[in-house]
C-alpha cells in the first residue's frame, strides 16, 4: 500500500510531463512554425528554376575548377560496394561528422599539408599573387556540413574561378565583395561568405 | 584575438547580468507558488493532474521522503527512456527506417539523459527515431532539468527555513517548474531558432541534387524545439552528431549567441532566487560574482589559446591570423567557439559547437578543468547551485578553522554531519573521474575505444569521465565508445548525479532544522570580496590538488609536446 503510494505520483507525473513536453509542445510547434515560417522551418531550402538544388544552411562538395569551394568536410557515407564499410563521402548531410583530430595528430597535420598542395596547384595565380593560403581551406569544419567560407577563402579563388570562366578578374572579385555577410552590429560573428549562394550567383553572371 | 571578440564575451555577460534579477524574482513566484499570469491559465490543469495523481500538493515532505521522490522519478523515467529506444523499430514516427537501439547503448543513452548528462555514444541523425528524439530523449531534457531546479529549491529552503522539518513537495517543484518556467521559455526561444533556419519538421530528409550534379541527402527533423530545450535545461543532446556545430542545430552568430545566453540563463537565476529565499539578495550576488569570476578567467584562458594557429600548420606556410580552425565553423570562428566551449562546460550543458578534441592542449584544458571542479560555475539548472554551496559549506569550515570558531552559513552552525555530506559528495566525483580513467587506460577494452595516440589518447580517456561524472555530456569525439566505456560511463554519469543529490538534500534537511544565532562581531561574513575570493580559492585549490598530476600527464605534456613540433 505505501510502495503504491509513493510510486503513484511519480508515474503520473512522468506520463503527464511526457505527454505535455514529448508530444503536445513538439507536435504543436511543428505545426505552428510550419504556418508562420514555412522556409526555415523546411529547411531553407533552395531551387534553381524548378529543381531543388540545396540549402542555404548545408555545405556542399564542390570540386569543379568552375565553383568557389568550400572547406575540407571529413563526412562518410557507406561503401556502396560493401555497405558494412564507409568511404570518404564529403558534405554527406545525412551524417554530420569532425575529424576531432588532436592539435599533436600526425595524421592532421599530414592532411592539412596535402590539402595546403592541392590548393595551391589549383590555384596558381593566388600563389604568383603572393596571397597567404587561408587557414578555413585547408582544416576540415566542426561539421563537416560549413556553408561558408572566410572572405580571403574566396578571394584566393577569384582568380582561377574567373580564368575558367572566361570572366574578368574585377567582374567576379566585386560579386564576391557583394556576397559578404558581415558581422551583426559590426561584432556579432564573423565576416564569410556563403558558397552555395556564391555559385548560384556567379552562374547568373555572363 | 580581436576587438569583436572580446565585445562578443562582454554583451553576452552584460546579458547575463541583466537577467539574473527578473528571471530570479519570476522563479522564486513560481515555487513558493505565489500568483503568476502562467498559473492563472494552467491552474487547474495542475490542480487536476494532482487529484488523479494523489498527489496532496499542499503538503510538504521531509529531505528523506523528497529524494525518495527524486529517485523513484529518475527509476521510472530510465525504464521507460529505455524501452522505448529498444522498441523504437516497433514504433511509429521512425521514417528512416532506424532499427532498435543496441542494449548496452540504450543503457548508456537512457542513464546518461535521465542523469542530465547527455553523453551520446551515437549519432543522432543515424540512431534514433523521431519517437525517440521526442518521447524519450526530450522529455528527459525537460524532466531531468526540473529535477535539477526542484532539487536547488529544495536546498535553498533548508538554508532559509529556520527550525523547520520540511524542505518543499517534489512533485509541485517538478510539475511547476516545467509547466511555468522550462516550457513557456522553450516555445518562445524555439521559434527563435525556427527564424534563425532551424528546422521543424516530420520530414525525416530531403533529397536534392546539387550544383554539380551528385544526389546529397539532408536529414531533417523537428530539431528547433529539441534545440531550445536542450540549451535552457543544460542538457546538450544533439539533434545531429555534431551538435550546435550543424548549420541546423545553430544556423547563425545570433542563434548562437541565443543558446549560449541560454544556457547561463537560469542557473544565474538561481542564485538570485538563493539571495531572495534566504533574505539578502546580497548573499545571492556574492555567490554569482565568485562564479563570475572563475567564468572570466575560464574564457579568457580559452579564447587566447584558440587564437593562435596550429605551430605544425602554421609551418606550413599557412596564414594563422585566423587562429585554430580544425573543428571550428566559419560563422562562428575562435571568439564565439571559446565563449561557447567556456559555457557549456561552466554549466553541464556539455553541447558544442566546435570540436573540444581539436582545440590546441591548453584550450582544450579549459572546458577539462571546468567538468573537475564540478560545474560550480553558473552550473547546470539547479545542480550549479547546489554543487556551489557544498564549496560554500567548505570556504565557511575552513574559515572557521582558522579564527578557532564553529562555521557558520547564514547564522546556521555548520556541525560535523553537514561537513561528512559535503566531503562525500566532493570526493565521489574525483574518484569517478580519476578512478575509471586509470582503469580505461590500462585495459585492452579502455584503449581500444581511443583514436589518438601520445598525450592526447589520455586525454580523450580523462575528458570522457570527467565528462560523464560531472554530468556534462560534452566529448573529446574521437573515441568511440564500445560496450565497456558504455558500461563504466553510465556508472560514472550516476555516481555524479545521485551521490551529490543525496548528500545535499540531506544538509538541506539537516539546515533546514537549524536556528539561526545573530550575528556578532565575531560572524564570517558571506556577502563580501573577501568570502567571494575564499571560495573562489576553495574551488580552485580543491580542484587544484586533485587532479594537477592527471592534468599533467595529459594537456600539459601535450602542450609542451606541441611547442617542440612533436607528432604522434
Amino acid at each position: 500500500m505505501t510502495i503504491v503510494r509513493t510510486i503513484r505520483p511519480a508515474l503520473v507525473v512522468f506520463l503527464f510531463l511526457s505527454v505535455v513536453t514529448g508530444i503536445v509542445y513538439p507536435l504543436a510547434m511543428t505545426g505552428v512554425a510550419g504556418y508562420v515560417l514555412p522556409r526555415q522551418a523546411g529547411g531553407s531550402l533552395v531551387m534553381k528554376g524548378d529543381r531543388l538544388v540545396g540549402s542555404t544552411l548545408i555545405g556542399q562538395d564542390f570540386a569543379d575548377a568552375r565553383y568557389f569551394h568550400g572547406r575540407p568536410s571529413v563526412t562518410v557515407g557507406p561503401d556502396p560496394a560493401d555497405p558494412s564499410k564507409t568511404v570518404a563521402q564529403p558534405y554527406n548531410a545525412a551524417a554530420s561528422m569532425a575529424s576531432n583530430a588532436g592539435p599533436t595528430s600526425r595524421a592532421l597535420v599530414e592532411r592539412v599539408a596535402a590539402a595546403v598542395s592541392r590548393l595551391k596547384a589549383d590555384n596558381p595565380e593566388a600563389v604568383l599573387a603572393g596571397l597567404p593560403v587561408p587557414m578555413d581551406l585547408v582544416t576540415s569544419s566542426g561539421s563537416g556540413l560549413d556553408p561558408d567560407i572566410s572572405p580571403q577563402g574566396a578571394l584566393f579563388q577569384v582568380a582561377r574561378v574567373a580564368r575558367v570562366r572566361h570572366l574578368r578578374e574585377e567582374t567576379v572579385r566585386a560579386l564576391v565583395d557583394r556576397m559578404v555577410e558581415r558581422p551583426l552590429m559590426g561584432w556579432l560573428g564573423e565576416p564569410r561568405v556563403n558558397v552555395l549562394e556564391l555559385n548560384l550567383a556567379l552562374d547568373t553572371l555572363h | 584575438m580581436s576587438l569583436s571578440g572580446w565585445i562578443t564575451i562582454a554583451a553576452f555577460f552584460l546579458c547575463v547580468i541583466a537577467m539574473t534579477r527578473p528571471l530570479g524574482g519570476y522563479l522564486q513566484r513560481v515555487l513558493e507558488g505565489q500568483a503568476h499570469f502562467l498559473g492563472r491559465i494552467f491552474g487547474p490543469l495542475e490542480r487536476g493532474l494532482y487529484r488523479v495523481a494523489g498527489i496532496r500538493w499542499e503538503e510538504e515532505q521531509s529531505w528523506m521522503q523528497y529524494a525518495t521522490g527524486v529517485v523513484l522519478f529518475s527509476a521510472v523515467s530510465f525504464v521507460v527512456v529505455y524501452a522505448l529506444l529498444r522498441f523504437q523499430v516497433l514504433l511509429p514516427l521512425n521514417p528512416a527506417g532506424l532499427g532498435p537501439v543496441a542494449p548496452d547503448l540504450a543503457y548508456n543513452t537512457s542513464i546518461s539523459f535521465v542523469t542530465n548528462t547527455n553523453w551520446q555514444s551515437y549519432g543522432g541523425e543515424t540512431t534514433m527515431s523521431h519517437l525517440s528524439q521526442m518521447l524519450a530523449l526530450a522529455v528527459q531534457n525537460f524532466a531531468s532539468a526540473a529535477v535539477g531546479i526542484a532539487v536547488a529549491a529544495a536546498v535553498i529552503r533548508g538554508f532559509a527555513r529556520r527550525g523547520a522539518a520540511t524542505i518543499g513537495n517534489v512533485w509541485t517543484d517538478l510539475v511547476r517548474v516545467t509547466l511555468y518556467v522550462l516550457l513557456p521559455i522553450s516555445v518562445v526561444v524555439a521559434v527563435f531558432f525556427v527564424w534563425q533556419g532551424v528546422p521543424q519538421t516530420l520530414h525525416g530528409s530531403v533529397e536534392v541534387t546539387t550544383l554539380e550534379g551528385a544526389r546529397q541527402t539532408i536529414a531533417l527533423g523537428p530539431v528547433a524545439t529539441q534545440e531550445a530545450i536542450k540549451m535552457l535545461g543544460t542538457n546538450g543532446g544533439g539533434f545531429f552528431n555534431t551538435n550546435s556545430a550543424h548549420p541546423f542545430e545553430n544556423p547563425t552568430a545570433l542563434s548562437n549567441f541565443v543558446q549560449v545566453l541560454c544556457i547561463f540563463a537560469l542557473g544565474a537565476a538561481l542564485t538570485n532566487l538563493f539571495g531572495r529565499m534566504v533574505g539578502r539578495e546580497r548573499e545571492g550576488w556574492a555567490i554569482f560574482s565568485a562564479m563570475a569570476l572563475l567564468f572570466l578567467i575560464g574564457v579568457g584562458v580559452t579564447y587566447w589559446a584558440e587564437a593562435h594557429a596550429n605551430p605544425a600548420i602554421a609551418a606550413l606556410g599557412v596564414d594563422p591570423t585566423l587562429g585554430n580552425m580544425e573543428g571550428k565553423e566559419t560563422r562562428f570562428g575562435i571568439a564565439a567557439s571559446a565563449l561557447f566551449a567556456t559555457v557549456t562546460t561552466d554549466a553541464s550543458c556539455g553541447a558544442v559547437n566546435a570540436m573540444h578534441e581539436s582545440f590546441l592542449p591548453l584550450g582544450g584544458m579549459v572546458p577539462l578543468v571546468n567538468m573537475m571542479l564540478g560545474e560550480v560555475i553558473f552550473g547546470g539548472v539547479g545542480s550549479g547551485l547546489y554543487g556551489f554551496l557544498l564549496f560554500a559549506v567548505i570556504a565557511v569550515f575552513m574559515a572557521g578553522l582558522m579564527v578557532g570558531r564553529t562555521p557558520e552559513y547564514l547564522g546556521k552552525k555548520i556541525e560535523a554531519r553537514e561537513v561528512k555530506m559535503t566531503m562525500l559528495a566532493v570526493l565521489c566525483l574525483p574518484l569517478a573521474m580519476l578512478g575509471f580513467t586509470a582503469i580505461g587506460v590500462v585495459t585492452g577494452p579502455g584503449l581500444s575505444a581511443l583514436s589518438a595516440g601520445g598525450p592526447h589518447g589520455f586525454t580523450e580517456a580523462l575528458y570522457a569521465y570527467s565528462s560523464a561524472a560531472a554530468n556534462n555530456g560534452s566529448a573529446f569525439g574521437g573515441l568511440t565508445a564500445n560496450p565497456f566505456w558504455n558500461l563504466t560511463l553510465g556508472i560514472g554519469m550516476v555516481v555524479g548525479r545521485f551521490f551529490v543529490i543525496i548528500p545535499v538534500l540531506a544538509i538541506a534537511g539537516a539546515m533546514a532544522a537549524k536556528k539561526v544565532a545573530p550575528a556578532t562581531s565575531g560572524t564570517f561574513p558571506t556577502d563580501n570580496g573577501l568570502f567571494i575570493a575564499l571560495v573562489g580559492g576553495v574551488i580552485v585549490i580543491v580542484g587544484g590538488l586533485t587532479f594537477l598530476p592527471a592534468l599533467a600527464l595529459g594537456p600539459i605534456v601535450e602542450h609542451l609536446a606541441m611547442l617542440r613540433g612533436t607528432l604522434f
